[in-house]
């Protein structure tokens, strides 16, 4: 069995230069924190229509879970709802460029990569998929 | 004003029956169209009640003629890269030479969708599987690019994808480094089309020499052609079930 005795502890010279180091520490983190505030918050597009599938906060934390299983249960049971979609996220989500065309995702103004390249995630999604929408073919009928 | 009983208004009992029969007759109706058509909702998984398969004439397929190959590059944006001994392939015309008879045949080479595919058996990941209607697929986020599968497959069916795109159609994801190969136009089956492009090229050209459908309907084209006339599946001494058969080979 083990004592355990209470001891008055003293404040020792090591004890005191690590609650030096301590401080400063935290004081330069502070001065990070200050610093990374001038870094430009990335410039997210807004999507069509008025409201996302799911809560803005909850879409930016489960995006990719909410994409993972679509993904398998379309692959493999042919189930092809849109609301967690790839495709209706671009559908949604795409970005024009100066000629009205939808921006790829080697764009900085695409919309997954917007925030993509401030968080520092590559995401290999558009290595096979097309980043862009479909373009509806042009009919006769509209302008 | 409650207490007063109000008499049963009969014209009013009768209506309201009338519209519930009615609502439950369409009801049943549109259940029975669906049923009839093989339709799936979008959330519906895909079951092994349906199996879809493929139908080939071969004495119809005519030489010179690869309406087919075209239509299935088109639909599934499979571009020549300018080196054809890289570019992926879905499907092929083969040319068949009897030396004795000297009677040639041309028919389209395609994945013969094997119940008991060896791409399956062989695939160290899970990325090649047959889907529960007879589709046999690659899983490309699973796919690791062994090339096992090419190497398996009896029909030399597969192609493996190279170089790196960015111009595919939404409906067919192609990456460089994952085998891909014909996928039924898995997804016009999706959305309820009973045709795939290589057929429809086949019938605009007027040689009606594709057949797709679902082999285990009775009552689809396919299934009455397959039981009422003779039909070959290539190097069936392997047992593989295929779901892509021919005729007048």
């Amino acid at each position: 069995m083990l004592n355990y005795t209470a001891t008055v502890e003293e404040v020792t010279p090591s004890r005191r230069r690590g609650a030096f180091l301590c401080s400063l520490f935290m004081a330069l983190s502070m001065a990070a924190v200050v610093a990374s505030a001038d870094v430009p918050k990335p410039k997210i597009p807004k999507g069509k229509g008025e409201r996302c599938v799911e809560d803005t906060t909850v879409m930016r934390k489960n995006h990719m879970e909410f994409l993972l299983h679509q993904r398998d249960e379309t692959v493999h049971e042919g189930i092809r709802t849109k609301k967690h979609s790839l495709k209706e996220c671009l559908n949604c989500h795409a970005v024009q460029d100066e000629s009205n065309l939808p921006v790829g995702i080697d764009d900085k103004r695409h919309f997954c990569n917007s925030c993509h390249a401030y968080a520092a995630v590559s995401i290999d999604c558009f290595e096979c998929h097309q980043s862009k929408p479909d373009i509806p073919k042009v009919s006769g009928l509209s302008p | 004003m409650s207490e007063v009983e109000t008499p049963i208004n009969t014209y009013r009992r009768n209506f309201l029956t009338s519209i519930g029969a009615l609502t439950a007759s369409v009801a049943l109706g549109a259940a029975l169209v669906q049923r009839v058509a093989g339709a799936r909702a979008p959330e519906e998984a895909v079951t092994g009640k349906v199996r879809w398969g493929m139908l080939v004439n071969a004495g119809k397929c005519v030489e010179g003629c690869d309406e087919c190959v075209k239509a299935c590059d088109e639909e599934n944006g499979l571009k020549s890269s300018g080196r054809s001994e890289i570019d992926a392939q879905w499907i092929r015309k083969v040319t068949l030479k009897d030396k004795t008879t000297s009677r040639t045949t041309v028919l389209p080479m395609l994945c013969q969708h094997c119940t008991t595919a060896p791409c399956v058996d062989v695939c160290p990941t899970g990325a090649s599987f047959r889907r529960d209607d007879g589709i046999v697929l690659v899983d490309k986020h699973l796919c690791i690019g062994c090339r096992y599968c090419m190497m398996a497959c009896p029909y030399k069916a597969r192609s493996f994808i190279h170089e790196a795109h960015n111009d595919q159609k939404s409906w067919a994801p192609r990456g460089k480094g994952t085998v891909e190969s014909c996928t039924l136009c898995v997804h016009r089956v999706d959305r309820g089309e009973t045709t795939t492009a290589c057929q429809d090229a086949c019938v605009k050209a007027g040689h009606n020499a594709i057949l797709f459908g679902d082999m285990n309907d009775p009552n689809s084209e396919i299934a009455k052609h397959l039981a009422a006339e003779p039909s070959t599946q290539i190097r069936g001494n392997l047992n593989l079930n295929l779901g892509v058969r021919y005729q007048g080979i």
